[in-house]
């Protein structure tokens, strides 16, 4: 069968192309290929680039607050240059380009980077080869997913570049802030900022829909839907999360594109004055329905940014404990319970809209039940732990670190979730300290433990672990210095919205908390220093990292790692069949400590 | 290894890969409307008493042409029809019938489209005039003896412009009297009235579209938007009709398929439409 089938996909591979090498050309193997390896790897690059980009703008923001009034240093007179006096006079970041790199480095962090990379990028390239499948299941789609991910890139970096800097309402752009910061050119930043997110929106729609119908379909013989790696579940329940969680915020998104450029008010109440003028429109919206619409993505998206993490640390954890996953059926349950209820949570980011009583108690409650299975995810993967004779290497120290760091972020929650303590806490720096904890050092540290993990396999090399382990430990050590301190300032009543630091509002009453804005900079410049070793390591490896001798270096079970290396075009060499679970590690009787699911019993 | 069921089911699913993919696109597209019916039904549940100023009403109603919005409804149902009867026809081996079916179903869809632009364009030109002395008028104005039109989308009427341009004054063919629920008086007169008012008079001044009520930002919204989906799906059905229709030969069980996800899709675009009718127009 495979001989037969061979010369068909090469003439599909040259489908345009008239030159005689064997090799399809540079455009159609790294632009427009439909081969979801290669994709994955675009998304990878792309979203990495983006990463750096958003942790760029937050290091700027990041220098105001600790030094307020005073110029950018480095960047300051670039700044001045590209983005003109009224952002950055003298270099100095003003209280309009504060707002504009907080809402783009909200927006760059959580839809360029890290939703990407952990679904466009180790999504495309990990799970076609875990469940046994040649590619996706639509390759043409995956192709326009991405190239839809790429133009909406380009339109939220462009609209730094539009006359009034870009969007600076929040990532969240509430109504009706967000369609009154410009009221002369009504195509401003936000508006770049809506149309930028119609693009992302279809890339990830055609993505999840490409995910789900891969899984369903396109599982090899024996691959049960038991028998698949926690990895691929969390994918599928993802994509899941992101095709019904992502139209309301669609048609939201058009709704506040035709209130900016059409004058409607479906977000403006009657009577709506800025700066001391009536607003000419009609009237008759609510501003709360944006919310609801955008919380109702926005809270999924949350488990969007953290599932799939939790799928990989899984991954790298029962592979370098040697152990099978503890709780692996519970676990998938529990992954199911989550996507469920995360779509019933989503009004408790706007108790503070002054919502009656009997919804708050709804939320809350549903918010208290969520807590529940994610609480036995963690709880599983602690115990996988038990007893296990654990490698540290660099992807497992990453994974280990995400155990606690996630753990923080997790319980750090609960006061959110309480209507009463959330009244105090709502928009003050414990908010920004909790969700960082569930994404920088939680998340991001999943993707560091994925990246030196499947280096090997996309590359034929394995990373660096000196320089890997010098990343860890400067990573996780910095990392707590940024966001620990923030719980103490969101306990002051610091809020997270003051573009000096807060240093108007202190005012020498409590030096404490603003002393703190100092050592986060400081550390959150270490933090990025830090990240040097990763990125010399990365090309470094790409060119001269040691080769790998055999086609599964980590000796691992599940299927990836029964393709050659790097797995050509189609994957699998022949047919393969899951014979087993995901994690036979140290099968009592069997000769090695791993049980590969290829290996025929 | 090629990819496995693109047009073969998968036995323990009994689907094809598009069959699960338009399932799960569907799916989304109901989360889509959804998401914009919810927003109408919200707007309209917490809009206050009064805010419409024509009928005294929270909401307006009857200001939509209904026996025209019938009309399409039954074109709209009619193509939902011819399709599965192309499909049918296809499973039955009768390429001629699937070809007339298709062709059917195609000038349906475009049918419904210029009836529906019809109907916008009646709306851009069909204005509320609030006057300081006596009730608000609805009707089709004429302003310097002309009709504004919807495809000049600049060409739209406001107090600002009358002003601006230094306008006297403006003719309205008046609407017949309506009672609180929208319908026709029995004792109105059905011809039109002309009236003549003059710019001084004139307190507010706004046409059928998004800017003057989120009514019509809704309308048009949810209007449009499902019009994209049937000015898609027909293009898509054409391609099939005529160029996609070679594949008919090579391999005829992949070409009905791709029929049958296509009909999945016109029929999805029909519910909206039927949902659509009785929420817009009749409620």
């Amino acid at each position: 069968m495979q001989t037969a089938t061979q010369p068909h996909s090469h003439s599909h591979d040259h489908a345009g192309h008239d030159h005689a090498h064997h090799e399809p050309g540079f455009f159609s193997k790294y632009i427009f290929s439909t081969d979801h390896k290669i994709i994955g790897i675009q998304y990878g690059v792309s979203a990495l680039i983006f990463l750096l980009f958003g942790f760029l703008l937050m290091l700027a923001m990041r220098y105001q607050l600790a030094y307020p009034g005073q110029p950018v240093p480095v960047v300051g007179s670039l700044l001045q240059k590209f983005l003109g006096d009224d952002l950055a006079k003298g270099g100095v970041m003003q209280a309009d380009l504060y707002n504009s790199f907080g809402a783009m480095h909200g927006t760059i962090m959580v839809f360029l980077a890290i939703v990407p990379i952990l679904f466009g990028a180790f999504g495309n390239y990990v799970t076609p080869l875990q469940i046994g499948a040649p590619d996706m299941a639509f390759p043409r789609l995956n192709m326009a997913s991405f190239h839809a991910y790429f133009l909406g890139g380009v339109i939220m970096f462009a609209s730094f570049f539009t006359p009034g800097g870009s969007a600076r309402s929040g990532w969240t752009s509430y109504s009706p802030l967000a369609s009154v910061t410009d009221l002369v050119n009504r195509f401003d930043g936000q508006t770049y900022w809506l149309i930028g997110m119609v693009f992302l929106i279809t890339s990830s729609l055609l993505g999840s829909v490409n995910f789900i119908a891969t899984i369903i379909q396109l599982r090899c013989r024996g691959m049960s839907w038991m028998r698949m790696p926690f990895f691929v579940w969390t994918q599928f329940i993802t994509g899941f999360l992101l095709l019904l969680a992502f139209p309301p915020l669609e048609a939201a998104g058009i709704m506040q594109l035709m209130d900016n450029l059409f004058g409607s008010s479906f977000f403006l109440p009657a009577g709506l004055v800025v700066n001391g003028t009536a607003l000419g429109v009609s009237g008759g919206g609510s501003p709360l329905l944006w919310q609801h619409l955008f919380w109702f993505l926005g809270h999924p998206e949350v488990y969007v940014l953290i599932l799939p993490a939790i799928g990989i640390v899984a991954e790298v954890i029962a592979n370098n404990t040697r152990k099978p996953l503890w709780g692996y059926k519970s676990m998938v349950y529990a992954t199911m319970s989550v996507g469920f209820l995360s779509f019933i949570v989503w009004a408790h980011h706007m108790y503070l809209t002054g919502m009656g009583t009997k919804i708050a108690t709804f939320f809350q409650t549903t918010t208290m039940m969520i807590s529940i299975p994610s609480v036995i995810i963690l709880t599983a993967l602690f115990i996988s732990l038990w007893g296990g004779s654990i490698r540290f290497n660099s992807a497992s120290l990453f994974a280990l670190s995400f155990l606690p760091m996630f753990g923080i972020g997790g319980l750090t929650g609960l006061p959110l979730g309480f209507n009463a303590s959330d009244v105090y806490l709502h928009d003050s720096y414990y908010v920004i300290g909790h969700f960082h904890y569930v994404v920088a050092p939680g998340t991001m540290f999943a993707v560091f433990a994925g990246i030196y993990y499947w280096f090997p396999k996309i590359s034929g090399r394995l990373m660096n672990e000196t320089l890997g382990k010098i990343h860890w430990a400067g990573s996780l050590f910095f990392m707590n210095c940024v966001f620990a301190p923030m719980f103490i300032q969101g306990f002051k009543g610091m809020s997270r919205r003051m573009y000096d630091g807060g240093t108007t509002y202190f005012l020498g009453v409590d030096p404490t908390a603003l002393s703190l804005n100092k050592m986060i900079t400081m550390s959150a410049i270490a933090l990025g220093l830090f990240q040097l070793p990763f990125i010399i390591n990365f090309f470094y490896s790409i060119f001269a990292g040691k080769k790998v001798h055999s086609d599964n270096p980590w000796n691992a079970t599940t299927m990836e790692w029964s393709t050659p290396t790097p797995p050509p075009h189609g994957n699998f060499t022949s047919e393969p069949v899951a014979y087993r679970g995901p994690y036979e590690y140290s099968v009592p009787g069997s000769k090695t400590d791993f049980t590969p699911q290829t290996q025929k019993p | 290894m090629e990819i496995p069921y693109t047009y073969k089911a998968r036995p323990d699913t009994g689907l094809y890969n598009a069959k699960v993919g338009i399932w799960l696109f569907l799916a989304s597209e109901i989360m889509l409307f959804g998401a914009l019916f919810s927003a109408y039904i919200l707007l309209r549940v917490s809009a206050p008493v009064g805010f419409w100023p024509e009928t005294a009403l929270a909401w307006p109603r009857g200001l939509l042409n209904i026996p025209i919005g019938t009309f399409n409804t039954a074109v709209l149902i009619t193509s939902s029809v011819t399709v599965v009867m192309a499909w049918a026809s296809l499973q039955m081996n009768k390429f001629n019938h699937f070809r007339i079916y298709m062709v059917i179903t195609v000038l349906c869809a475009f049918a419904f489209l210029g009836i529906k632009s019809f109907e916008y364009n009646d709306k851009f030109s069909h204005y509320v005039v609030q006057t300081k002395s006596g009730k608000p008028v609805t009707g089709h104005i004429e302003v310097n003896g002309k009709h504004p039109r919807f495809w000049n989308f600049s060409d739209q009427w406001t107090l600002a412009r009358l002003t601006a341009e230094n306008v006297k004054e403006i003719s309205v063919a008046v609407d017949p009297e309506r009672d609180e629920h929208g319908h026709v008086k029995s004792h109105s007169n059905h011809a039109h009235e002309n009236r003549t008012i003059a710019t001084d008079d004139i307190q507010f001044l706004g046409s059928y579209t998004p800017a003057t009520h989120p009514f019509f930002a809704v309308y048009f919204l949810i209007t449009a938007l499902h019009g994209l989906h049937v000015l898609g799906g027909a293009l898509v059905l054409a391609y099939f009709a005529f160029p996609g229709a070679k594949m008919w030969k090579d391999n005829p069980q992949q070409f009905i398929n791709r029929i049958e996800v296509g009909g999945l899709f016109w029929h999805f675009v029909d519910l909206v439409w039927i949902f659509l009718f009785p929420v817009v127009y009749l409620l």
